[in-house]
């Protein structure tokens, strides 16, 4: 799910607010705008053209007092809406006062680094281009940027907070409902700005809390042959030089960490759903199906494709 | 008029006598070296316009890429490094190469007729900045034409354009072309606010000034006051890029926020130094039509100011995403509803004008109902973005895309097309052609509601702007077809108008001085004017000079065989002094060339500049070398 226009976060729930009064009292101050003109084309449409007296002075009269009334009514109206702004505003401040979960999100040219925080360091859990969420809790994130500026956006929960380098950022959310919801950069941060999203899972405390505890855990061990071709792989090729995987060698924190990589719904920030084949197809060559992208072309036969996406199928 | 001298102009003279004798003292040269050296303000103007809808029809064809681009999802017409160069040279031609240089050339084409001058004041400064705009659109459009185009957006946020994310020249190219633009542009205002303040026909006191001419006044110091904050901070963005100093590089203590509230602050104005010339035009083409004085008239002019005044108050809005303090933004909500209460007042007293008036729906009045129609929106949609909230989830999407298109096309590109049907019969003396400027309006106002009308719900529905494609689950591709559709019919009612003006700049009906029944100065002297504009400097004795009295007064005894102006004094345009007007001169161009060369090669070494200092004292020293004239000796 991917819209503002369904509010299904505190945060989105008083944006909602501001909307729907804005477009009411927009519409209204429209509707009379237009009103007053068609008024004034018809009037002569209908009037014959020369018996018309050149300057009414009783007629300038009241449109004069039409134009104050205006004034005063436009006065009333942008006050109005600014009073709900600033309401809002501050009832942002307060929401989400009191967050039980803290992650820290970096966001990188052209993909999302996911940190849950926790005072005990073997409860840190490491991710990349998808945050899970209990469903209810106010959650507290640092937002971050490696490099450029990005910004980080989920219509259904939150307006957008800017990432800029330099400038660590504090956001609060605090989704309502269990459900699958889309985020994606809305900063213009280069080549790839249009291939960076972001999967928000909301779902409930215990699933949550059992996701977060596989999260801990490190992948299995892989047994079958051709996963464990896949492994070999991973180690002796260019891959470990950028990613990171749980209980191996690789811990290069370049590219996005892939300890869980097979419980992930996309490839690639978003790019393509997370399947065998896509997954073949990014391997082959990452720049064909996302031109400019960091991962460089890996050349490598077919077979040990085929044996890396086995193995990263087991990444569970 | 006692004594009877022969060089002045007198009663004693017939009309066809004292035409000859203007024409032989203000005429240009013949042939190409008159066209280099040429200072007649409708020249250059005319010059301008051309340049500047040249401009727009590129830029416009870029957005049409675009358009066929989005139209599907996942399409593969443009890839994503073109598409950055695309949307980059299409809001960076559409704002500095289209939007302000035509509001500007408008203004040289007519503010010296309208304020009833000969020439517009400092020409040359006028000649020099038009070849600096050439220069400068130039350099980035062969720049994108060999694969060289900026890429890092119009705006060019850093550190994206900084020198670590855009490595190569693209950036730089952006960076000089700004320089090039509003350095032609702050020239253009100093001249019309030189020619409005102190040229203005004897008796157009401030309060007889027309609308338009106030609004060119306001956009004018406006300009003087936001562009160097733009040129300021693309200077510092070059400097990051080329001699390594770090203005926006938070590793070494800068700011790239820095960059943002420089640019903004000159970015935010912009939109009204676009605007108000436009709402300027709007008020000519209501009076002239609604055969009546807008009504309100003091109210207009405190409202202009205002809006001028408000426009550097907003700048923030662009920045509320970026965590700056709450109470300050909050102060940026307020500022940013408020300015639409002078906007308001217009629209409103439009509206009365034509309630009050007889109005005749001609070509230019229909283009000022669609922009009423269509500009509204974008104003109330601009208040909603004044809300910090909402503005969080409307950021950056397609429903700031369709906002500001309802802005500058609803509030600037329809005024301007009506000003094209309005004052093309003055600047070529034929009248457009009325059939085909109502199928223009209505293919224009149709298409134009189908492209952007739509952009508003896909950016609620969650599309950010700037990006090259989008997947198909996401459902928007059904808006972005129709929005395509649309763009058909853009161009479509584009290449209409562009059609019509061929067709009628040959064959249309004649027009005379006045077709309309205009009341103001402009419509007082032969469509097209000679290049000294009037016979006789008029004078204005009303505030509508060609309604008030049944015959125009005129003022006698300025010079004609030298170039002479007469000034007046500021606030009451009572006479003041007869000047001296300088004539054509080649140097402006050779000082266009030195400045645009240094500019240029300054891309590639720092050295440039100090070497490129040479050629441009030289040609200036020329430019300003006295003549030995006795009024320039004292020995008056």
């Amino acid at each position: 799910m991917h819209s503002a226009l369904q509010a299904l976060g505190v945060q989105a729930q008083h944006i909602e607010v501001v909307w729907r009064t804005m477009l009411w009292v927009c519409g209204v101050m429209y509707v009379l705008v237009i009103a007053f003109l068609i008024f004034a084309v018809s009037r002569h449409r209908r009037a014959s053209d020369s018996v018309e007296p050149q300057n009414d002075s009783s007629q300038v009269r009241r449109m004069s007092i039409a134009l104050g009334s205006w004034i005063g009514l436009m006065t009333i109206g942008l006050f109005g809406l600014a009073l709900t702004s600033f309401l809002t505003d501050r009832a942002l401040v307060h929401a989400a006062d009191t967050p039980q979960v803290t992650l820290k999100i970096t966001a990188h040219q052209w993909w999302w680094q996911v940190e849950y925080t926790d005072p005990d360091p073997s409860r840190r859990v490491r991710t990349a281009n998808e945050i899970h969420l209990p469903a209810g809790a106010p959650v507290h994130l640092e937002l971050a940027s490696d490099d450029v500026i990005h910004s980080f956006w989920v219509p259904n929960l939150h307006g957008k907070r800017d990432m800029i380098p330099g400038r660590p950022a504090q956001f609060r959310l605090q989704p309502l409902r269990a459900g699958l919801y889309r985020g994606q950069c809305a900063e213009f941060c280069g080549l790839q700005h249009a291939h960076m999203a972001l999967d928000v899972i909301v779902e409930s405390p215990q699933d949550f809390a059992a996701w977060y505890e596989r999260q801990l855990a490190n992948p299995p061990a892989v047994t079958e042959a051709r996963a464990t071709r896949g492994h070999e792989v991973f180690m002796t090729s260019a891959c470990n030089l950028c990613h990171a995987i749980a209980g191996t060698d690789a811990s290069a924190s370049v590219g996005p960490d892939l300890s869980h990589f097979a419980g992930r719904r996309t490839i690639a920030a978003g790019t393509l759903p997370n399947d065998p084949d896509n997954l073949r197809r990014w391997l082959e060559n990452p720049q064909r199906v996302k031109p400019g992208n960091r991962m460089p072309v890996v050349t490598l036969e077919r077979d040990d494709i085929d044996a890396l996406v086995a193995y990263l199928g087991t990444l569970r | 008029m006692s004594v009877r001298d022969p060089s002045l102009d007198g009663e004693w003279l017939d009309e066809a006598t004292t035409h000859a004798r203007l024409e032989k003292t203000w005429s240009a040269a013949p042939g190409l070296w008159g066209w280099l050296t040429t200072l007649d303000h409708k020249r250059i103007g005319v010059r301008y316009i051309v340049t500047a809808f040249v401009f727009f029809a590129l830029a416009g064809l870029l957005a049409f890429v675009m358009r066929l681009q989005l139209a599907r999802a996942e399409n593969h017409l443009v890839g994503p490094d073109l598409y950055n160069q695309l949307f980059t040279m299409h809001g960076s031609t559409m704002m500095f190469l289209f939007a302000v240089p035509i509001m500007e050339a408008i203004a040289v084409y007519l503010v010296p007729l309208m304020v009833g001058t000969r020439a517009i004041a400092f020409p040359r400064l006028l000649a020099f900045s038009y070849w600096i705009y050439l220069f400068g659109g130039m350099m980035l459009w062969i720049a994108f034409l060999l694969n060289v185009g900026p890429d890092a957006g119009w705006f060019a946020y850093t550190p994206l354009s900084g020198p670590q994310y855009s490595p190569g020249k693209r950036v730089d190219i952006w960076a000089q072309m700004i320089t090039y633009t509003e350095l032609s542009g702050i020239a253009v205002a100093i001249c019309v606010i030189g020619t409005i303040l102190k040229q203005r026909a004897p008796g157009m006191a401030l309060n007889r000034m027309p609308l338009f001419v106030w609004a060119m006044l306001v956009m004018s110091f406006m300009v003087l006051f936001a562009m160097p904050s733009v040129m300021i901070a693309s200077t510092f963005l070059i400097m990051d890029r080329l001699v390594g100093t770090h203005f926006y590089n938070p590793a070494e203590g800068g700011d790239s926020l820095l960059w943002q509230h420089l640019f903004w602050f000159f970015g935010h104005p912009e939109v009204y130094i676009i605007f108000i010339p436009a709402l300027g035009m709007v008020s000519s083409i209501v009076a002239t039509f609604a055969r009546r004085p807008v009504f309100a008239y003091p109210l207009m002019v405190l409202a202009l100011l205002a809006t001028g005044l408000f426009a550097f108050g907003l700048w923030v809005h662009h920045m509320f995403a970026t965590g700056l303090p709450r109470l300050g933004n909050s102060f940026y909500t307020a500022a940013s509803m408020v300015i639409s209460i002078p906007t308001g007042i217009q629209i409103f007293s439009w509206i009365a004008t034509m309630w009050l008036g007889r109005p005749r729906f001609t070509t230019p009045l229909l283009f000022v109902v669609g922009f009423i129609v269509v500009f509204v929106v974008g104003g109330l949609t601009g208040v909603m973005l004044a809300s910090v909230p909402l503005d969080l989830q409307l950021h950056d999407t397609y429903f700031v895309v369709g906002h500001f298109h309802y802005v500058l096309i609803g509030g600037a590109v329809f005024p301007l097309l009506g000003a094209v049907y309005y004052w093309f019969p003055k600047v070529t003396g034929r009248l457009l052609d009325e059939r085909l400027g109502k199928l223009n309006f209505w293919l224009l106002f149709v298409g134009f509601n189908i492209t952007f009308l739509p952009m508003h719900y896909l950016g609620l529905a969650g599309m950010p702007r700037r990006i090259y494609t989008y997947s198909a689950g996401l459902g928007w591709d059904g808006l972005n077809l129709l929005e395509t559709g649309g763009a058909v019919l853009i161009a479509l009612s584009m290449l209409l108008l562009a059609f019509n003006v061929v067709k009628s700049a040959r064959g249309g009906a004649m027009a005379g001085a006045n077709p309309w029944n205009a009341d103001t100065l402009e419509w007082a002297t032969p469509s097209p004017p000679p290049t000294f504009n009037f016979n006789h400097i008029p004078l204005a004795t009303g505030s509508h000079p060609l309604w008030d009295a049944e015959r125009l007064q005129v003022m006698r005894g300025l010079k004609l065989d030298e170039r002479e102006l007469v000034l007046t004094s500021v606030l009451d345009a009572r006479p003041d002094l007869r000047e001296p007007s300088v004539p054509p001169s080649i140097w402006p161009l050779l000082a266009a060339i030195a400045v645009g060369t240094m500019f240029l090669t300054s891309i590639f070494t720092p050295w440039a500049v100090v070497v490129g200092m040479v050629p441009i004292a030289i040609t200036l020293t020329a430019w300003f070398w006295p003549k030995g004239r006795p009024e320039e000796e004292g020995e008056r």
